[in-house]
């Protein structure tokens, strides 16, 4: 193969990784913009949604389309639903101090991932894809699912963004955001919108996880890459910023590939964490963001 | 005599707001000086400012001779500028005595003998009436009492000037006078700078006085001229007769 | 007060030291083996508790202190030949060197972007280890040999492989962490880094500088951390990445949690209690970590002081 078309391959990868990714960051970010709470449990409520995936489209028996899309439906809700109830149980019981709930969400992290090995088990399962027409394009043929993510996320992304800034719901958010004791004063449900953002985070991780897990595995330790890579992109885009956190997740997506080719992974993973590890140290509020308060 | 502290064109913006803007200010050493104003004049940034808390935009500020205006807050601390807080903020968990023995080891150059440290904090704590509370945590002592606690973590630090930001508010009238009679007591071996409301306190306690208005000094002057001066009376008293 | 019983506390500090010998003698094989492996892993957690219950630092980095202290000591043998003290010594050269320069860089940041920072350096860390494979064994580790694990002492040399020397060793280096941790916490140096911990603005308008008492306090922490690690080599002859991951930051965090952050003692308690209990589970099952999940959020919900942290504050205020 000639390079343009080479580099045309790489780039679509790069944009089904940074797809995901967008979604899967964005979550967390909306919950650290919003309620303040750095959750380190996002991955595995990332990981629980492609093993909900799995169990609803083995339990659900038809066309592969179809158990996808109840998988698609369902997985996020129940995710949306446990994150709702824990939040509930323990985050809002700290009242949301960031250092007490990084801590209790350490301990949701371990909770979640030995749930899933002792009832999912240590292996890696496949799912079907819903359907599997390839696109053949003049040099190559590429997996019409792959491209079919890609305008999937971007539709949710657009939809998070249009709900955020549009919509009275997205008002009532971002006047959490900004002081959540004015906000109370003027009759918000801070209470209820801290729950439904928890819920909100957990669910895109949830629907990302749900979307990759064709082309990948579902597995009980796969939670631990998209949360490093998901405080990547928060750091990288400015915690809380919508507009930062898309446009790192698509130039980490799109870079992860890359530089993956001139370096081992492990050496890609030690300049890229080291790299936002002196970001936060150097320029806390990222490269694209504004200071945060 | 030289001034113990001089402020040369100091200025700090907050965005667009300039909440000190251009102040040449002097304090003569064993001066008590109040600062008074409206709210918002500038009072407590410009003390902050020299006692480090914040940096200038521009402008310099000398302390007994040496420019300390890239000094960080802790160092002029050690030169010998204390400050005690408008909020009260001692340590709330830990007892009184902790609480002064805090800087008075801060000031202890020989580092060695533990009854030193005792002997300068239950000092301090004497001058301020709290020996007796020495072992209470200082959460749990009254509202006076801690205004008390933060002046005497103040005195122990053995300052040259001691800047006190609005240190009778919330005191009842019987803490007042007792808190006049302390603050002489420090002047004899302090210059002290006073951000104060009270105007009675004022009067009996400042030697001079200077009035902020807008980030600006108004007008500056003995008590009694002060109290003369048309302008202050339109700006800050609001009462033009 | 503090200056109030200085005696009592150095008596039950003292007490557990002996208690803790006397127990050499009566222990079954087993629960033997398993305590002298509890106090080197309590001088990790001591060493956590100086930097997040005295000074409020909150790290979920210190995996690499404690390997830092493991690899620097286990290589010197492994790769240089190096005798156990030059061995110890190199160890807790590498984790005091490494303190200074990611105290340095963390300290710029505080709250949660220095729990973040934290975890990302010891993240690069772990990999560093895994990339240079070549020389540390990778996930696989490497095991320091027998041979090496020799004590020579004048005449006498003493095999760290030995029961006996190994459960001494530990009480040694368990004892001199211990009443190294009460001095300084009764020291002046300690009542500024409560000060710190509980205001530090104010404590630099009392003249302090807080940042290079922060840094020292690090220095500190790391230093004892990596003398775990260094005797964790040397003692029980193994080195790998494993102990580098992040559950060994999260550990002894959890440890000094359920002990009771800034009691000297916690970190013992701590330690003991969640090691038995993960080792009575892990005979069950293979998801052993639920159980570190469940005590992290119950501890944090309900009992946030832990067990001495809550004795403190009922009956006995003299706890140091």
């Amino acid at each position: 193969m000639h390079f343009g078309p080479h580099l045309l391959l790489a780039a679509l990868e790069g944009l089904v990784t940074s797809a995901v990714l967008a979604l899967t960051a964005l979550g967390l970010s909306l919950v650290f913009g919003v309620m303040r709470v750095v959750n380190v449990a996002h991955g595995e409520f990332f990981m629980l949604g492609a093993v909900l995936a799995w169990a609803i489209s083995t339990a659900i028996s038809g066309h592969p389309a179809l158990s996808f899309l109840a998988a698609l439906v369902l997985a996020p809700l129940i995710v949306g639903l446990i994150a709702l109830v824990s939040e509930r149980l323990v985050l809002r019981r700290l009242n949301y101090n960031p250092e007490a709930t990084i801590v209790a969400t350490i301990g949701m992290l371990y909770i979640i991932q030995q749930l899933a090995l002792t009832f999912y088990g240590p292996e890696a399962r496949p799912v079907e894809p819903p359907f599997s027409y390839r696109i053949l394009l003049p040099w190559f043929g590429y997996s019409g699912y792959k491209l079919s993510i890609i305008a999937a996320s971007a539709l949710l992304l657009v939809a998070t963004w249009f709900v955020l800034t549009r919509t009275k719901i997205g008002l009532v958010m971002r006047a959490t955001q900004y002081d959540s004791e004015t906000a109370q004063a003027f009759g918000i449900p801070v209470d209820r919108v801290y729950a439904g953002v928890f819920a909100l985070g957990a669910m895109l991780a949830a629907v990302a996880a749900v979307l990759i897990v064709p082309i990948s595995q579902a597995h009980y330790l796969m939670g631990q890459d998209p949360l490093l890579l998901s405080f990547i992109v928060v750091i990288i885009g400015g915690l809380g910023s919508l507009r930062g956190t898309v446009v790192a997740a698509v130039l980490i997506g799109l870079s992860d590939g890359i530089i993956s080719v001139f370096f081992s992974p492990t050496l890609a993973k030690i300049i890229a964490t080291l790299l936002v590890a002196m970001v936060l140290v150097f320029r806390p509020q990222g490269l694209f963001g504004t200071a945060s308060r | 005599m030289m001034p113990l502290l001089t402020t040369k064109g100091l200025s700090r913006n907050f965005g667009g707001l300039r909440a000190v803007d251009g102040v040449d200010f002097a304090l003569m050493p064993g001066e008590i000086r109040a600062v008074i104003g409206p709210n918002g004049a500038g009072k407590t940034t410009f003390v902050s400012l020299v006692s480090g808390r914040i940096q200038p935009s521009s402008g310099m500020i000398v302390f007994d001779g040496g420019d300390i205006t890239n000094l960080p807050a802790y160092a002029r601390v050690r030169l010998g500028i204390a400050y005690t807080f408008q909020i009260t903020s001692v340590f709330a968990n830990l007892t009184a005595y902790d609480n002064v023995a805090l800087p008075v080891q801060r000031t202890l150059t020989d580092g060695r003998s533990k009854g030193a440290v005792y002997a300068g904090a239950m000092a301090a704590l004497e001058r301020t009436g709290l020996a007796d509370r020495a072992h209470m945590p200082a959460g749990q002592l009254s509202y006076g009492h801690q205004r008390l606690l933060e002046v005497a973590m103040g005195l122990a630090l053995k300052p040259r000037l001691l800047i006190l930001d609005e240190p009778t508010q919330g005191l009842a009238d019987s803490e007042i006078d007792n808190f006049i009679g302390l603050v002489r007591e420090i002047a004899k071996g302090a210059t002290v700078l006073l951000i104060e409301h009270n105007m009675p306190v004022v009067m009996q306690l400042a030697d001079r006085i200077t009035v902020f208005n807008a980030g600006r000094i108004l007008a500056e002057g003995t008590p009694e001229h002060i109290r003369a001066n048309a302008e202050v009376q339109d700006a800050y008293l609001g009462t033009t007769p | 007060m503090k200056e109030a019983s200085p005696a009592k506390a150095y008596a039950l500090h003292l007490g557990v030291i002996a208690l803790l010998f006397a127990l050499s003698f009566v222990l079954p094989e087993y629960h033997h083996g398993l305590l002298a492996r509890i106090m080197v892993l309590a001088v990790f957690a001591m060493g956590y508790n100086m930097l997040f219950g005295y000074v409020g630092l909150l790290s979920l980095g210190h995996a690499m202190f404690f390997s830092a202290g493991l690899y620097g000591a286990g290589l010197a043998v492994i790769h240089l030949g190096w005798s156990v003290p030059a061995a110890f010594a190199a160890g807790l050269a590498c984790g005091a060197l490494l303190a200074l320069v990611i105290g340095v860089l963390a300290l710029r940041t505080s709250g949660v972007a220095f729990m973040i920072v934290t975890m990302m350096f010891a993240q690069v860390f772990y990999l560093i280890i895994l990339y240079f494979a070549a020389w540390t064994g990778g996930d696989q580790g490497l095991v320091v040999p027998q041979s090496a694990r020799v004590l020579v002492l004048g005449d006498t040399s003493l095999g760290l492989t030995n029961p006996t020397v190994r459960y001494m060793s530990a009480l040694v280096l368990f004892s001199i962490v211990l009443l190294v941790a009460l001095v300084i916490v009764r020291s002046r140096y300690g009542r500024v880094l409560v000060a710190i911990r509980e205001n530090e603005e104010r404590t630099k308008m009392l003249g302090y500088d807080t940042f290079s008492n922060k840094l020292a306090a690090v220095v500190v922490s790391g230093t004892i951390c990596a003398a775990s690690g260094a005797a964790y080599a040397l003692l029980f002859g193994y080195v790998g990445s494993t102990f580098a991951s992040v559950q060994y930051s999260i550990l002894p965090l959890l440890w000094v949690l359920l002990g009771g952050a800034a009691t000297t003692l916690g970190p013992l308690i701590g330690t003991l209690f969640m090691y038995y209990v993960v080792d009575i589970t892990s005979g069950y099952t293979s998801a052993y970590l639920l159980i570190v999940g469940i005590a992290l959020i119950l501890l944090v919900l309900f009992f946030p002081r832990g067990i001495l942290g809550t004795i403190r504050q009922r009956w006995l205020g003299w706890l140091p």
